[in-house]
């Protein structure tokens, strides 16, 4: 069914009874040409462009949970492409292409809000650093303003602009970034992909895998043995489980990341603000919640959930930057896990056995990449060989000596 | 998160900064053709779900470093020992 205004009209008059389900749940077939190992955003949506750009479509994804159970339901739901380095901003600018004509081209509403990224800075050398990160992000022909302490206040004028340690100079400001409702990113491409005939099998876990003479053969799962002759690994947190099963080790470590949601205001903050002096960033959701976050945990983890210290820690840096955040209650914190590389970014590639691709490494800024990766991770493993745009996200760049490194951090996946 | 310091006994975890897997050896020599070894200390994890030895720094308290045993799904800490207690018992094993 194509959702439309007439289907809503129609749908209601009938008191919302006969509305079909957005996909089919299918048992396993014994055998397909692609599988993809888990159903979180990254692998939904490489099924969808699978189908869509390629038409591939005898393709199953296999997810070990419920569909969206992943980080893909647990982001804060920001969307951007203000990176610096070669490499990167090509990649997330298409990224935003795709956000841009998402709903129009799955027929979904995923509540693409372009309400514009606000990252502020605090010092004249913070304030150069984002200059020059501006530049960068023209050069590849993506939209960036400086705006000055006055212009900041203008749109933020609840901020602590004189806040004794971290005073508020200004702020880099990205106006096409913004939030996407991140669950119905999921549920969108898991009915393009559905409806073009791909298998979603939920509650299906990938426990090994079948490789002989260095070519994929097929998986073990809970639901038994499933052939293929392509296998696309998703599986972000899990990665480093999933790719020990074809004897990988990975430049991955995982680490949980927590999230928070307060109880539901009136309109107060209508972009997304981070602040530069402490990891904090906030957004206000449409039913009024403002949802935040800040660094990681630090510690691997495996554990969707965190520690006390890192919530004060970010309620601490909330509160410096917003004081009036004093006041309102949280009403709910989570935690997912992130598959953290070692130079804080992603690996689209293919691996040297035959059959096998691999996505992951997204650290804590996946959710906006879902579309390109998809997008560039359905090309590689159609075509056997990467896309310009996902090229230098090689999984041999560590020995090669070709790390992006964007926060200059080194090998250290708990600091990116 | 309560970590057993030998030194300064049970303290909270924020006093502690980490560094991640313990079980990496630095290789012996820094001859070109082990350059896999390096490959390998530097950037390959083995990520463990479940117990793992790793490198914490008790950087807010005596400032040693130690080796604590950890579940990495349920948080839950077994035991500690200094780094320097560890590294002679690797040794050993050796
Ligand atoms: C608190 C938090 C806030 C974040 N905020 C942002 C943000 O604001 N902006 C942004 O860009 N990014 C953000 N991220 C990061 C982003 O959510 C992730 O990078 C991204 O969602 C990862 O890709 P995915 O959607 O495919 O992952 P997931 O949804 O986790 O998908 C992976 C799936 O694989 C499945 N799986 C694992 N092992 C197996 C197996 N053996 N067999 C079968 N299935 C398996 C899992 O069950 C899971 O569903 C945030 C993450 C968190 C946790
Ligand atoms: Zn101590």
């Amino acid at each position: 069914m194509k959702y439309s205004v007439f289907s809503l009209l129609r749908n209601s008059l009938s008191g919302h009874k006969h509305w079909t389900p957005a996909w089919r749940n299918p048992e396993p077939r014994k055998d397909y040409d692609i599988i993809i190992v888990g159903g979180g955003g990254h692998g939904l949506s490489t099924a969808y462009y699978l189908a869509k750009e390629h038409k591939l479509t005898n393709v199953a994804v296999l997810e070990k949970g419920w569909l969206g159970s992943g980080n893909i339901g647990r982001n804060t739901t920001i969307i951007r492409s203000n990176y610096m380095l070669p490499g990167n901003n090509p990649f997330y600018e298409w990224s935003m292409k795709l956000w841009e004509g998402l709903e129009q081209d799955f027929n979904f509403n995923a509540m693409v809000s372009q309400r514009g990224v606000l990252n502020l800075f605090h010092t004249d050398p913070q304030r150069d650093a984002f200059a020059r990160r501006g530049n960068a992000m023209r050069i590849d022909g993506v939209d960036a303003e400086l705006l000055d302490r006055e212009a900041v206040r203008e749109m933020v004028p609840f901020l602590d602009f004189d806040n004794a340690r971290f005073p508020v100079k200004g702020g880099l400001l990205q106006r096409r970034g913004g939030t996407v409702r991140h669950d119905a990113v999921a549920w969108g491409y898991a009915r393009g992909a559905d409806s073009r005939g791909v298998d979603i099998i939920q509650n299906c876990e990938v426990t090994g895998m079948r490789i002989e003479n260095g070519r994929v053969k097929g998986v073990e799962t809970s639901k038994g043995y499933i052939g293929c002759r392509k296998l696309g690994l998703a599986a972000a947190g899990n990665s480093s489980e999933v790719a020990a099963m074809a004897g990988m080790k990975l430049p991955i470590e995982s680490h949980v990341l927590q999230a928070f949601v307060s109880e539901g205001l009136k309109p107060y903050i209508d972009q997304v603000v981070t602040f530069g002096a402490g990891h904090f960033y906030v957004s206000q959701s449409d039913k009024g919640g403002l949802v935040f976050g800040g660094d990681l945990d630090g510690y691997n983890s495996y554990a969707r959930r965190g520690n006390l210290p890192m919530v004060e820690h970010v309620i601490e840096a909330g509160v410096a930057m917003i004081p009036g955040l004093a006041r309102v209650r949280v009403l709910r914190s989570w935690g997912g896990i992130m598959d953290m590389s070692m130079d804080g970014s992603p690996i689209i590639d293919k691996t040297h056995i035959e059959g096998l691709y691999l996505n992951t490494g997204w650290c804590y800024g996946g959710f906006k990449a879902t579309p390109a990766s998809g997008w560039c991770f359905a090309h590689t493993i159609a075509k056997n060989e990467p896309h310009k745009l996902n090229a230098a996200y090689r999984l041999d760049r560590f020995r090669r000596g070709y790390m992006i490194d964007e926060k200059g951090q080194g090998a250290t996946p708990n600091l990116h | 998160m309560l970590i057993k310091c030998p030194h300064c006994g049970s303290r909270p975890s924020e006093e502690f900064t980490y560094l991640g897997d313990a079980s990496v050896k630095r290789p012996g020599s820094t001859d070109p053709s082990t350059m896999d070894q390096w490959f390998d200390y530097v950037y390959l994890r083995d990520n463990r779900k479940g117990r793992m030895h790793e490198y914490w720094h008790h950087s807010g308290g005596c400032r040693s470093w130690l080796v604590v045993d950890r579940d990495t799904l349920t948080h839950e800490i077994f035991g500690s020992m200094t780094a320097r207690d560890w590294a002679k018992r690797q040794g050993a094993g050796s």
